[in-house]
């Protein structure tokens, strides 16, 4: 990430524009506007906390999907793929190359959900030649966040 | 026993660190917000720390050449080349320290007779004066100003020098000023230095971290200067390796052998595990050392910003992670500042004369602290000076 502004704001998403103007030494109009075009134009699609969801208790059940697909005329995978990427239970999903076409995360509350969505959503589909899921075991990094408490900083206090 | 009577008279004689006894007293609090660190807030990047794991895991855990492994001497020479844009042979001109602070030592002890005077400029890092002392040398000190963004001017360093002059030091970006030298000011340090035939140790621990538009000039790439320069660097502070203790000096091979042999009695090489994590930096650290200097870049812009809004006059220094604001409008010592400051606020802060006299009537501030701890440091600061 190149521009200074969007790249505090992946970390520091919870900054008011005030606070990210001040971080960058940047004018607070010129945040809010740039924001606002951002946000208008679609670079930023939305702001999202990264939750460790077994100490929050609510540990889901997520599965990595890979799905292999027809490709039409015209359109190639992107239609099927957009149709897939709507349903609320797919996390995200994407267009990959090698063994497979698509890679379609899911989160469901249980292996029922996961499976039920699998089985009668996604295999059910014109187009979808054959799926084959991964379930989810543990979590150690996730958009660029480790799942770990880092050790309390090791820095003496004064030092030349 | 007696004690006092069994240590030597040089060592005796060396009094105790300003920073040690501010260490003391910042250490036995809570809750306190440190900008008195000379180091970065970075662990060091991961790929680094993973060399040094694989070199423990393969075993390379002997002694390596005194001089420095080759391949690390090979790496530092070709990375030498591109910053610096001065040619150093791996074979013969470079010797891997543990950290500059023993090239300092070693170069010191190197050059000078007893009684012959090395010149340094103040505010500086605190190593220098007792270093030079303890090499039997004697320190001549060229105070540096903030009219002059605590550059060095030649004039004034033309005054220092005399007949007994054999060694200048200089340390740009500055620790504690952050100074930057200007290239045309750098240029007539140069001329007088071949002139007067001093050898120069140029100490450029911090030079990755400048955020001006210049690029860093070492004084090596002068003319005549090759020849009288003992260039030193390492690997602490930009690519956030300080607890791995790895410097080097680059210089001609009769100066790099006659440190070499203080250093292979006294040290024998440097550690063989930091030695795998420094090949590491400086054959793939560029990207995480490039984000690291704009966070370093963005911080200061942000307690420069801060500190001038508060009422405390700072320039914006072109180097390394500190500020160094003047706090002299206050009407007291920069001692009593610092002390103020951490018994009323709990922010720890470097009382400028830990540096040198010269320093007297600043702080010096480190910015290597995350955004948040700095934000909350500036906003005590400015509740400290509102009761001055």
């Amino acid at each position: 990430m190149k521009d200074p502004l969007l790249k505090l704001l992946k970390s520091k998403a919870r900054f008011s524009n005030t606070e990210l103007a001040e971080a960058l030494s940047l004018q607070v109009d010129a945040v809010n506007d740039q924001i606002s075009q951002w946000e208008g134009d679609g670079t930023i699609l939305g702001y999202q906390a990264v939750i460790d969801d077994e100490k929050a208790g609510e540990m889901g059940v997520a599965a990595f999907i890979e799905v292999k697909l027809t490709p039409e005329r015209g359109g190639g995978f992107d239609r099927l793929a957009m149709r897939i990427a709507r349903f609320d239970q797919v996390s995200s999903c994407y267009l990959t190359s090698g063994g497979y076409d698509l890679m379609v995360v899911v989160e469901g509350q249980g292996l029922r959900d996961v499976a039920q969505f699998v089985s009668e959503k996604l295999s059910t589909l014109d187009g979808v030649l054959s799926t084959a899921t991964h379930f989810r075991l543990k979590a150690y990094k996730e958009n660029g966040f480790i799942f770990e408490t880092e050790e309390p900083e090791g820095r003496l206090p004064v030092t030349p | 026993m007696d004690y006092s009577k069994k240590i030597s008279k040089q060592v005796a004689g060396i009094p105790r660190s300003g920073i040690r006894d501010f260490f003391e007293l910042v250490q036995g609090r809570d809750d306190v917000i440190s900008l008195g660190v000379g180091e970065p807030d970075f662990a060091t990047p991961w790929h680094i720390r993973e060399a040094a794991i694989y070199s423990l895991e393969k075993g390379f855990t002997s002694y390596t050449s005194n001089l420095g492994l080759l391949s690390l001497r090979k790496a530092i020479s070709r990375y030498v080349d591109d910053f610096f844009k001065v040619n150093y042979s791996a074979d013969s001109e470079i010797l891997v320290t543990v950290g500059v602070s023993e090239a300092i030592d070693l170069a010191l002890r190197a050059l000078i007779n007893p009684g012959e005077e090395v010149v340094f400029h103040t505010p500086c890092y605190v190593s220098y004066l007792p270093s030079i002392a303890l090499a039997y040398g004697v320190p001549v000190e060229v105070p540096t100003k903030k009219e002059d963004n605590f550059a060095l001017r030649a004039d004034m360093l033309e005054a220092a020098i005399t007949p007994q002059t054999r060694v200048l030091m200089l340390n740009f970006p500055t620790n504690p000023t952050g100074a930057v030298m200007p290239v045309d000011e750098l240029e007539k340090i140069a001329q007088l230095c071949v002139k007067n035939d001093l050898i120069v140790l140029s100490d450029e621990i911090y030079c990755e971290l400048c955020y001006g538009e210049d690029e860093h000039v070492s004084i090596a790439t002068m003319p005549g200067m090759r020849e009288r320069t003992i260039l030193l660097h390492g690997f602490s502070k930009a690519f956030a390796m300080t607890g791995f203790r790895l410097g080097y000096a680059c210089a001609p091979a009769p100066l790099i052998e006659a440190m070499m042999k203080i250093h292979q009695y006294a040290m024998l090489c440097a550690p063989m595990t930091s030695q795998a994590a420094a090949l590491e930096a400086l054959e793939n650290g560029e990207a995480a050392m490039l984000e690291m200097r704009e966070s370093y870049h963005q911080r200061r812009d942000f307690v420069v910003g801060r500190l001038n809004d508060i009422g405390i006059e700072c320039h914006s220094p072109g180097g390394a992670f500190y500020v160094f604001p003047d706090i002299r409008k206050f009407g007291i010592s920069s001692q009593e500042f610092a002390m103020r400051l951490l018994e009323a606020e709990d922010v720890a802060a470097v009382p400028g004369d830990a540096f040198g006299q010269a320093g007297e009537g600043f702080l010096r501030c480190c910015y290597a602290t995350s955004l948040d701890e700095l934000k909350t440091a500036m906003d005590r600061i400015e509740r400290f000076v509102a009761t001055l």
